[in-house]
Parts: structure tokens; C-alpha cells; sequence
């Protein structure tokens, strides 16, 4: 009973403090020799300390690029932020200098990428890559970094981090530089992190470890975590809410298990048809039709009417707004009522 | 490692012995040395015998080839025509070409990999434009050109430099006999690295480094650099090889007594001793610059590694 009455008190408490980060109507733009790419077209979200909100969405929907404008990683140019704010403990970072922002990077905000073989540096020793965030942020010596890492490649339980701190990149598996990768954002404690697909690289059963080590982790230093994936398999486990982007939009929003029991959005809705269950074994699998939005060519109106089911002529000339469709849920959808009730 | 440089240094046997037969055959097969020493006169029949048979040269070649590379594990190189034991005369050439080939390339590491950086960095602007148009230019042009337009501009218009070398060659002197051996490879230097600093920028790993909130001079000279310069180092590796073979033109414009010069004078009269001599050193020079280039790459790069 206590355990259940925590829990009914921590969610609207969490409500009320100011959010850890706020994306408010942001804009990205990509300049290109065939025209202007929109990425991010409107994207609202926000994140409170502690707690997981996962950015699902196919390739090209924007959420990678959402998450390099946060983190101030973006090529600008060709990349552009004609529009928006980044809110950070009440902070706008796009209006931050150059250093102020590199000061966050890192040490308030860190980010995990999908490839670590390829993200980390192939010629420098783990060990200094990892002591490098000590010595860069808070000037200790090379003696002293070194120690440090061992301790961080300890706590994401990499066996024997003392004989192999000084191993190269490429001598781990995949499963361990990921986790290498996880020690290195974890390094300086931050109060958010940013993990873009930190799973896809890796085998199913791995997968599972290295996502409950970074949701362990989560838990212990009381982080906010944004997740980027599409896939919606690692989501149902670890995340408290999640937002389904298309098309440089954000289609829905949702409490993680209302989105699974209803969907409020056509898209949402083929995205879980397209799971493949065991209780449907043999039957054909379920794929939303046509093909993701060219960015430089956006469709009118929603951008999804031409491969949703339930378009009408409203779809393809009127953007929808998201409408509120019940506590903490949100849908940009004409028809998030039947969706819902079907 | 260990195997992998005994491997390589027998490899090295067969390389030796093929390209100095190769060099011994051309230059006493086909030509006549002995003649060559009397110049113009015919020679005393008797005489010419004797010497034959002093030089050894009275038996077939490959016994002669036998015999001078006996001699020379010995440390024997023979003497000159004029006199001079050839070991007296590349131990007054090499230093010279030594200190020159060292300026080369203190010139090809200093300006070509700075403007190579600048140009990779800087793709697309008109600094990159206008460097990438001097390197084709430098390329095209040959060195006997370039060498003798910058002599006669700074040696004797300018009169910033000595036009030509003492024979002392003090370093000061061989600035711009340096700079013009260099300026091909220089070129070279440029474009490798710029093209390697271009791939290496948009590299997933540059971007770990700047999420990680590294100032930008760190990630640029610890991580981007640190990976662009490996295939930049092997090349001016392999290169000090090259440039010690290649100053002929060189030393020849600026009157340099290095080895160029004494193979060039070899060459011309048909010193067999001299020229092989040196040939059979600069074969050598060659597969050890050859061999260090390879074991550096490993050092450069963690995930080469030789069995």
C-alpha cells in the first residue's frame, strides 16, 4: 500500500518543480544546395531530474537533430536555429556564449551515441579518454584522471578496469565500449543525458544489460534521461513518458503505458502494429505504407495524411495542433477522438 | 613485433643483393671503367691488363660482383679513379646531404602540414582555393625550374643567400637549396593532409569530443590531428629515402658536395666504385626508412598490429 501511495504523490510533485530542460517551439533548418531541409519543425518538450522521456520516430523525424541542437553539437552551418528556445535549469542555452555552452557540455549535459566504436577515439587508450573529462573539467593530473577512470569503468562493471584502462577502443566488445561510453557521460555526474539510439549497435541480448545498467544508473544519481530509439521495445521498460515525432514534429505524447493500451495518433498506432508479436505468428506483419516525408517537401497539412488510413480532406490543408487528450497526454492529430475510442 | 622485424629484415636479403647486382651490372657491363680512366687516349694495352687485373676486373662479373660485395661486408668500398677511397668520399658527401634532407623536411612538416590544416579546415574558402592552385602549380613545375628561378631571385638578384654552397655547406646556406628539394613533397604534404583533415572532421569521434566539452584547440590538435597525421607521417617517412636519392638536381643547381653530386660526377665519368658505392648505401638508406615507416605506423596507430 505505502509503495503505491509514494508513487501517487512523487508523480504530480515532480509536475510542479520548474522541468530540468524545456524545448519550447524549436526550429532546425538545414541548408542545402537543393533547398532548405526543415528538420525540427515546433518541437515542445520537457524533462524533470529523474525522470526518462523517450524521443521515438523513424530516421530523418528530427529527434537526433533535436537532441545536437540541445546539446550544441549541431554543423551550423549548413544547420540553422531560425526559431526557439532551450531552456536549461530555467536557462536559455541558444542565447549562452560559445564557452557557456561548452562549460554545460559534459558536465551538466552528456550524451551517449549510437556507434561507440566509431565514437570513440581509435588511437587514444580508453583510459585516457575517460581521464580526459577529469583533467579538462576539473584540472586534475594525469595520475589522478587515470585512478578516476578505473573507478568509473569499475561502476558500469567492465571486468579487470585496472588491467584494461590502458586498452584501446577496438580491443572491447561492443557490449563493453558501450558501457564505456555510458562511463564517459556518467564521468562528471551530470544532471541530464542525452543517449542517441545507445542500444541499436548491439546484440538483443546485450541490448538488455546495457539498457537496465543505464536506467540503474539513472535511477542512483537521480538524472534526467532523454532516449532517443525507435525502438519501441527498449521504451516500454525504462521510460516514464514518451513523445512520437514525425516529420520534425512531435505527433503525440504519453504517460509510457497509456501509449501502448490507446494510442491517440494514426502513426503511433502503425508504429505498434508493426511490433511483431508471438500471438500473431504466422500472420503478415503489419507496415505503415509509403515512405518517411522528404524534409525539403514537407507535405500541407499534416504531414502525415498521405499514409494515414483515416486522412480527410481537413488533413491535407489545416496543420493540427496537439490537442489534450487526457491528463499528460497530447495528440496532433484532426481525429484523436476516434483514434482513441476505436 | 619481434618476428615481424626478423621477417622483414631477411625480407630485406634479396632486396639488397637484387637492386645492387642490378647496379653492378649496369655500370661494369655496360660500360667500360677502364677505358673511362684514360679519357680520350687509347689505352696502353699492357697497362690496361694490369689495371684490369688490380680492379679485378679480369674475371666474369658475377665473381667480380662476389668479390666487391666481399670487400664491402668487409667495409671496403673500393677506390675512386682519382685516388680516393670511396668510404672517405661518402663520409665527407653524407653529412652534407643529411643536413639538406633535414631541412627539406623540417620544410615539408612545418609548412605543409600547417597548410594543410589551414586548407582542410577551411574547405570551400578562398584561402583553400588559392593553396590547393599553388600546390598543382609547385607539382607541375620541375625542380631544375624552380631551382634555378629562386636561385638566381634570392641568390642573385635578392642577394639573401649565398647562390651557390660552400663546401662546408653550413646549414644557414642550405635554407633554400632545402626549401627547393622539399617543394614537390612539400606539395604533396599539403594535399595529404588536407584531405585527411576533411575526412577526419566529420568522423563520429570528433563529435564525442566536442560533446564531451572540450575547448576547441584540444579537440583539434589532441583528436582530430592526433588521427589525421598518421598516413601524413608514413609519407614523410618513406620520403627522407626519396629526397637523399633525389637531391642530384638539387645539389647539382647549388653546387652542394653531397651524394647527388658525387653520383652525378660518378655517373658522367663512369666511376664504377664511386657509383656503386653509393647506390649500394642509398639501397640501403631506402629499405631502412622503408622498415622504421612500418614499425612507426604501429606505433601510430593501436589497431595495426604486425605478428
Amino acid at each position: 500500500m505505502t509503495v503505491i501511495s509514494e508513487g501517487a504523490t512523487a508523480a504530480p510533485q515532480a509536475a510542479q518543480t520548474a522541468p530540468l530542460l524545456e524545448v519550447r517551439d524549436l526550429h532546425v533548418e538545414f541548408h542545402t544546395r537543393d533547398g532548405v531541409a526543415k528538420a525540427v519543425n515546433g518541437v515542445n518538450y520537457s524533462v524533470q531530474a529523474g525522470e526518462t522521456l523517450a524521443v521515438l520516430g523513424e530516421s530523418g523525424s528530427g529527434k537526433s537533430v533535436t537532441a545536437q541542437a540541445i546539446m550544441g553539437i549541431l554543423d551550423m552551418p549548413p544547420g540553422r536555429i531560425p526559431q526557439g528556445q532551450i531552456l536549461f535549469q530555467g536557462q536559455d542555452m541558444l542565447a549562452m556564449s560559445g564557452e557557456q555552452r561548452r562549460k554545460i557540455r559534459g558536465r551538466k549535459i552528456a550524451m551517449i551515441f549510437q556507434d561507440a566504436l566509431s565514437s570513440l577515439n581509435p588511437v587514444l587508450s580508453v583510459g585516457y579518454q575517460l581521464g580526459e573529462m577529469f583533467r579538462v573539467h576539473q584540472g586534475l593530473s594525469r595520475k589522478a584522471a587515470k585512478a578516476k577512470a578505473i573507478e568509473l569503468m569499475d561502476r558500469v562493471r567492465i571486468p579487470a578496469a585496472a588491467e584494461r584502462v590502458n586498452d584501446y577502443p577496438h580491443q572491447f566488445s561492443g557490449g563493453m565500449r558501450q558501457r564505456i561510453m555510458i562511463a564517459m557521460a556518467l564521468a562528471l555526474e551530470p544532471d541530464l543525458i542525452i543517449a542517441d539510439e545507445p542500444t541499436t549497435a548491439l546484440d538483443v541480448t546485450v541490448q538488455a544489460q546495457v539498457m537496465d545498467l543505464l536506467a540503474e544508473l539513472q535511477r542512483e544519481y537521480n538524472m534526467g534521461l532523454i532516449l532517443i530509439t525507435h525502438d519501441l521495445g527498449v521504451v516500454a521498460d525504462v521510460a516514464d513518458k514518451i513523445a512520437v515525432m514525425y516529420a520534425g514534429r512531435i505527433v503525440e505524447t504519453a504517460p509510457v503505458h497509456q501509449i501502448y493500451a490507446a494510442p491517440a495518433h494514426p502513426y503511433t498506432k502503425g508504429l505498434l502494429q508493426s511490433i511483431p508479436r508471438l500471438d500473431r505468428k504466422g500472420q503478415e506483419l503489419y507496415a505503415i505504407k509509403g515512405l518517411p516525408p522528404n524534409l525539403l517537401h514537407i507535405p500541407s497539412g499534416c504531414a502525415f495524411n498521405p499514409r494515414c488510413p483515416m486522412a480527410q480532406d481537413i488533413c491535407r490543408t489545416e496543420v493540427p495542433v496537439l490537442h489534450t487528450a487526457g491528463p499528460g497526454r497530447g495528440s496532433a492529430c484532426h481525429f484523436w477522438k476516434e483514434t482513441l475510442g476505436e | 613485433m619481434g618476428r615481424y622485424v626478423i621477417r622483414r629484415l631477411l625480407q630485406m636479403i634479396p632486396v639488397f643483393i637484387g637492386s645492387t647486382f642490378l647496379i653492378f651490372f649496369m655500370v661494369y657491363a655496360l660500360g667500360d671503367p677502364v677505358a673511362a680512366l684514360f679519357g680520350d687516349r687509347a689505352p696502353d694495352p699492357a697497362t690496361a691488363a694490369q689495371i684490369r687485373h688490380d680492379l679485378y676486373l679480369d674475371h666474369s662479373l658475377p665473381a667480380q660482383y662476389v668479390h666487391y660485395m666481399g670487400n664491402l661486408f668487409k667495409g671496403d668500398f673500393g677506390v675512386a679513379f682519382n685516388g680516393q677511397s670511396v668510404l672517405q668520399l661518402m663520409g665527407d658527401a653524407f653529412p652534407v646531404t643529411i643536413r639538406l634532407t633535414i631541412v627539406a623536411i623540417v620544410f615539408e612538416i612545418i609548412i605543409g602540414i600547417s597548410l594543410g590544416v589551414l586548407t582542410g579546415m577551411k574547405r570551400g574558402k578562398p584561402v583553400d582555393t588559392g593553396v590547393l592552385l599553388l600546390t598543382l602549380v609547385v607539382i607541375s613545375i620541375p625542380t631544375f625550374v624552380t631551382g634555378y628561378v629562386l636561385q638566381y631571385v634570392f641568390g642573385v638578384q635578392l642577394k639573401w643567400t649565398a647562390p651557390s654552397v660552400s663546401p662546408s655547406a653550413p646549414l644557414n646556406e642550405l635554407i633554400l637549396p632545402g626549401l627547393v628539394l622539399a617543394l614537390v613533397s612539400l606539395a604533396y604534404v599539403t594535399r595529404l593532409t588536407r584531405t585527411s583533415i576533411a575526412e577526419n572532421t566529420r568522423g563520429d569521434y570528433v563529435r564525442t569530443a566536442v560533446a564531451k566539452g572540450l575547448p576547441r584547440r584540444r579537440v583539434i590538435i589532441r583528436h582530430l590531428l592526433r588521427n589525421s597525421l598518421i598516413p601524413v607521417v608514413t609519407f614523410i617517412g618513406t620520403d627522407i629515402g626519396a629526397l637523399m636519392g633525389g637531391a642530384i638536381v638539387t645539389e647539382r643547381i647549388f653546387n652542394i658536395h653531397g651524394v647527388g653530386y658525387n653520383l652525378y660526377q660518378g655517373i658522367l665519368r663512369n666511376n664504377a666504385p664511386t657509383v656503386v658505392g653509393f647506390v649500394t648505401i642509398l639501397v640501403l638508406v631506402f629499405l631502412i626508412a622503408n622498415l622504421l615507416v612500418d614499425l612507426l605506423y604501429a606505433v601510430l596507430d593501436p589497431r595495426i598490429r604486425y605478428a
